[in-house]
């Protein structure tokens, strides 16, 4: 016997928060379990103690160091002076900083928004319909891409790549063309599209999994054609999912050092994006103060693009 | 700790700070060099030896050499002796950059190995920061009293010193020379033992290897993606090559008439003629290519270290095994921009470098972590070591005078390149200048004029250092 | 079966193909490299052998490494999904004010705790916790990394599973953790099931955190040891580094080909039947 679950209506976050695109029920409604306050306190201790402990205690000193010289090795690492808020400044007025932030955005928006996103969920929608072995077959290679670690997964593209003896050369009969020199903005996107969409499609997978099959067969009796089950079934029930994948590979993109290890920033910078520049002052240069403050300015670009993410969410919406 | 005095403010603020000032018994780790006869008649003793080598991996021979040698040898002496010694070895084998963090951050949190091997040009970084102690301040009078100083030559000794302190004993050194390919001189019409006298006379031979389809005829090292190996098998030796160095009397040399000198050459090398090829300084593993293009013959010309020798084209275990090395792989010293136009007036020049082992200055031991160190760099020790497959130039003239002698080129760099050798200032801001000057060679092979190269990179170094007067003029 | 139907089937098989390819093809090196002599960076029949997976086989460290890796991603995987299974339910069930906010700071200061600045404070915490040379360690500091975007994800999946089966089961008298474990997980079980997998990938890959707080080689994870297959130079001996990472991708294949045939990205909760 199927049964229809109650429908949920979407309705604003009165927070505010950068996740008011959820659904959210009245109070009362919500603690169907009768949870309570205390033990809901109870369920979340475990995880906020490992959090504190571990992640917030580290982060915090982290940004501390942001504010002083402090390097790894040399003078500053014996005697660290506190600089406020010197690094911010001076990373704002480095034009090596400009660029890569540029570059990032750049980046961030077609590897990841439009790339991971798009064929993620276009892999997690076509799957469903695939013989059980071909879907098997496909989400293992997608699947192989990300799990495989980034120093090999370097040795992979630059054979891909390769400029003598590389496999696209010889399969386009392109021979010498070096990519990554002549297009090393787009090979490290395309680049970045193979390493991550496996969480997307894993993501949107599970998503579209937990929408109701009965909705979707209320949508064929009705008669509907994919765009519009997209539109009336699968996007309402997965709204959430949607934002939330946006904002993680945007913040996974922005920290990103892969491509490093494939073009080494270069040629002459034309790929340091953000997380090769956080690399290169930090561990390179040995300037971990600055490193730290970075981190921080990265955090708020990712605030301000996580507000913006909310508004076109909320907009559509509408 | 000097990270957490500092932080004890912020630290307080946190609930979570109670949790560590609950668990923390600290021992106050980090006072540098302690007393030299703690624990010297100690009867139970136990010492731990750090190292980036790792058996059946990085540097394997020299893991393969602690394990086997050292340790069961060492004991035996000291059981002799009537004392107990337990030698433990912490092994490692990743990247030098990795590794360096690490032993950076065990030291200062006044823990890590007693014995610890560093990269002689960390010397600087690590002692300013308190990390390392001079030797004689950790381990008092027995270290004046080694003998084996006197096999030390100078020079290599400087390898492990700062501001005139020996901080450590150098395990092995090398050279720079230029490598080429016999094969290709041939059908080029240029001589076997071909040995140039200005850089002139490399450019020529260049241009005749020009003439051979399919051949790259020259590679010098440029740009940041080959790192380190851009300087000192680039742009440092060149330099040397016109009477300069980078740090000459306490000041770095800016944007001087040497230094545009070596940035034109690259620009003659990278430029219009096009005689090596500047794609290849713009990739990111362009250093393992051009080591495949020199193993396969398609590159003739390549200034190197031993290393190519025996770690990339040795048939025996390189990682582009060249079968007909031995007949094929020539070499010659590196001539300056013309003769008698080196530092110190000399015809041919090199840099080398090298790693060393230092005494951590928290060792509860340190008279017997430095019986330790005298052991392992006696020429018994090295003799193992060499027996064992980890063929190097070692820093004693006397081993290296019998070990080498199997090995032309090994022999050659421990006979003519040492003597005319330089190194690299070890002071804690030369991997940023370093850097720089990367940076400056990559931009004239990728066809910036030389002197406007030259520009940015004392604007560079003023970032770095600052325009106190550090600069020469 | 319609023209517009078939014609869906075959789009369906096209674009499958064409994905298929895209990912496939830079890994045809992983078939080529691990089975040759000498590789180089590019793919071509194998000169072929297996002395490399041999040389492997005596290697004191590489196959025990590969079992650190399952013992510290398991735990990691464990502890992340348990935690975050309970915080998730309690946050979507009760309303606290200002918590998405919170969440998603918490999120963003993960970010700042993977980056190498942060390796120091890390570094100095678990010394003074004793926890150096522990795989403890290793374990407790991915997992405070990894818990806020577990919680992040697995709240959406806890916000749509549906209320009402929660009341019945509190009708007859079960407990909140009953609930959770009978009623909510198997409903949310893509999710968890993502998260494992996610977590899994997260620490199998993570070169830092263990390299820095491991001391002895006997407990480092494969990722750790892929780095030994370099010379002093820095160049990377290809032959053992492409076989090394043909091994290493094994286990975790194996695994989420289990995860997904055992626990599956497919609907299972109990609104059908």
């Amino acid at each position: 016997m199927t049964t229809a679950p109650s429908p949920t209506e979407v309705e604003p976050d009165p927070a505010g928060a950068p996740t008011g695109a959820r659904r959210s029920r009245p109070a009362d409604d919500g603690d169907a379990a009768g949870l309570g306050r205390w033990r809901a306190t109870g369920f979340v201790a475990p995880a906020l103690l490992v959090i504190a402990v571990f992640l917030v205690f580290p982060a915090i000193w982290t940004l501390y160091l942001g504010l002083t010289n402090w390097r790894l090795t040399g003078l500053a690492a014996a005697e660290p002076e506190f600089v406020g808020a010197e690094n911010y400044t001076d990373a704002l007025s480095d034009p090596a900083f400009r660029n890569s932030l540029v570059l990032t955005l750049a980046f961030v928006f077609f590897s990841a928004i439009i790339g991971q996103s798009m064929l993620g969920f276009a892999l997690a929608w076509t799957a469903r319909r695939l013989r059980p072995a071909v879907r098997s077959v496909l989400e293992t290679v997608v699947l192989l891409a990300w799990i495989i670690p980034a120093s090999v997964v370097a040795f992979l593209w630059l054979a891909l790549l390769d400029r003598r003896e590389g496999t696209l050369n010889a399969l386009l009969g392109t021979d010498g063309t070096a990519w990554l020199l002549e297009y090393p903005m787009q090979s490290i996107i395309v680049f970045n599209i193979w390493n991550g969409t496996a969480f997307s499609m894993l993501l949107f997978s599970s998503a579209l999994a937990s929408v109701p099959p009965s909705q979707f067969e209320t949508a064929k009796m009705a008669g509907a054609g994919t765009f519009a089950t997209l539109r009336d079934v699968v996007l309402p029930n997965i709204r959430g999912h949607i934002l939330t994948n946006t904002l993680l590979i945007t913040l996974w993109t922005f920290n990103v050092f892969a491509p490093y290890l494939i073009t080494a920033g270069g040629p002459q910078g034309r790929t340091e994006i953000l997380g090769v520049y956080i690399y290169r002052v930090a561990l390179r240069d040995g300037a971990l103060g600055q490193g730290a403050a970075l981190s921080l300015i990265m955090i708020i670009i990712n605030l301000v693009v996580a507000s913006v993410y909310l508004r076109l969410l909320r907009e559509r919406r509408s | 700790m000097r990270i957490k005095t500092g932080l004890g403010g912020t630290a307080g603020l946190l609930a979570v700070a109670l949790v560590l000032a609950a668990c923390g018994n600290d021992d106050d780790g980090g006072t540098a060099g302690g007393d030299p006869s703690q624990n010297a008649d100690a009867t139970e003793v136990t010492l731990t030896i750090t190292d980036n080598a790792i058996a059946g991996g990085k540097n394997s021979e020299g893991a393969a050499w602690i394990t086997d040698y050292v340790i069961p040898e060492f004991t035996a002496m000291q059981e002799a002796k009537g004392v107990d010694v337990t030698i433990e070895f912490e092994e490692n084998g990743v990247d030098d950059e990795d590794y360096k963090t690490k032993i950076a951050l065990d030291l200062q949190s006044g823990s890590g190995g007693d014995i610890i091997s560093i990269d002689g040009i960390w010397t600087g970084e690590f002692a300013e920061a308190g990390y390392i102690a001079p030797l004689s301040d950790i381990a008092g009078d027995a270290v004046d009293d080694w003998d084996g100083w006197e096999q030390i030559p100078d020079a290599v000794q400087q390898a492990m010193s700062f501001d005139e302190q020996v901080y450590g004993i150098p395990v092995g050194t090398d050279g720079r020379v230029i490598y080429f390919n016999k094969d290709l001189f041939a059908q080029a019409g240029l001589p076997a033992d071909w040995q140039p006298t200005s850089w002139d006379e490399i450019l020529e031979a260049a241009r005749a290897l020009k003439q051979l389809d399919g051949v790259t005829p020259l590679q010098i090292n440029a740009g940041v993606p080959m790192g380190e190996a851009t300087t000192m098998q680039g742009f440092l030796p060149l330099l040397a090559g016109t009477g300069e160095q980078i740090w000459a009397d306490d000041a770095w040399t800016g944007a001087s008439e040497g230094l545009t000198q070596v940035l034109d050459f690259y620009g003659q090398v990278y430029g219009d003629e096009a005689l090596g090829d500047p794609l290849l300084q713009q990739e990111a593993q362009g250093r393992d290519t051009s080591f495949q293009l020199f193993a396969s013959g398609q590159l003739g010309i390549l200034i190197e270290g031993d290393y190519l020798w025996r770690g990339v084209i040795n048939p025996d275990g390189g990682i582009a095994p060249m079968a007909n090395r031995d007949e094929v792989v020539g070499w010659a010293k590196i001539p300056a921009r013309e003769p008698g136009a080196g530092i110190d007036g000399q015809d041919f020049v090199s840099m080398s470098g090298g790693t060393g082992r230092v005494v951590n200055p928290n060792t509860e031991f340190p008279q017997q972590a430095w019986e330790l160190m005298m052991f392992m760099n006696s020429p018994e020790a090295f003799e193992a070591l060499i027996a064992g497959g980890g063929a190097r130039i070692t820093p004693r003239d006397d081993v290296n005078a019998q070990a080498l002698a199997g090995d032309p080129l090994m022999s050659f760099i421990a006979e003519e390149v040492l003597p005319i050798t330089a190194y690299r200032p070890a002071l804690a801001v030369y991997p940023q200048v370093s850097v720089a000057l990367q940076e400056a060679t990559g931009e004239v092979a990728a066809g910036t004029p030389a002197d406007d190269a030259a520009q940015t990179y004392l604007g560079e170094l003023e970032g770095i250092v600052g325009d106190d007067g550090s600069i020469a003029d | 079966m319609t023209v517009r139907a078939a014609l869906g089937v075959v789009g369906r098989y096209v674009f499958a193909g064409f994905v298929f390819v895209f990912f496939a093809l830079p890994l045809l090196w992983l078939l080529s490299a691990p089975f040759d002599a000498a590789p180089s960076v590019q793919v071509s029949l194998p000169d072929f052998t297996l002395e490399n997976f041999r040389t492997l086989w005596d290697n004191p460290y590489a196959m025990r490494s590969l079992g650190n890796s399952v013992i510290i991603a398991a735990g990691t995987m464990a502890i992340t999904l348990v935690l975050a299974a309970l915080a998730s339910y309690a946050l979507s069930r009760v309303r606290i004010p200002g918590r998405d906010t919170l969440l998603y700071l918490l999120l963003l200061l993960s970010s700042i705790v993977t980056g190498t600045a942060a390796m120091v404070p890390t570094f100095l915490l678990m010394t003074e916790l004793g926890l150096i040379d522990r795989q403890l360690g290793v374990v407790l500091v991915l997992t405070g990394g990894l818990l806020p975007t577990a919680i992040f994800i697995l709240k959406d999946f806890m916000d749509s599973t549906p209320r009402s089966y929660e009341e019945s089961a509190r009708v007859f008298g079960a407990s909140s953790l009953q609930i959770l474990r009978h009623v909510v997980v198997p409903i949310a079980r893509p999710g968890l099931a993502t998260i494992a997998v996610w977590a899994v990938v997260q620490v199998w890959g993570n070169f830092l955190v263990p390299f820095i707080l491991l001391r002895s080689p006997d407990q480092q994870p494969a990722a750790v040891v892929m780095f030994t297959f370099y010379t002093e130079g820095g160049q990377p001996n290809l032959a053992l580094i492409s076989t090394f990472s043909l091994l290493f991708s094994i286990p975790v294949v194996l695994m989420y080909l289990f995860v997904n045939r055992r626990y599956g990205f497919r609907f299972h909760g109990g609104i059908k039947r």
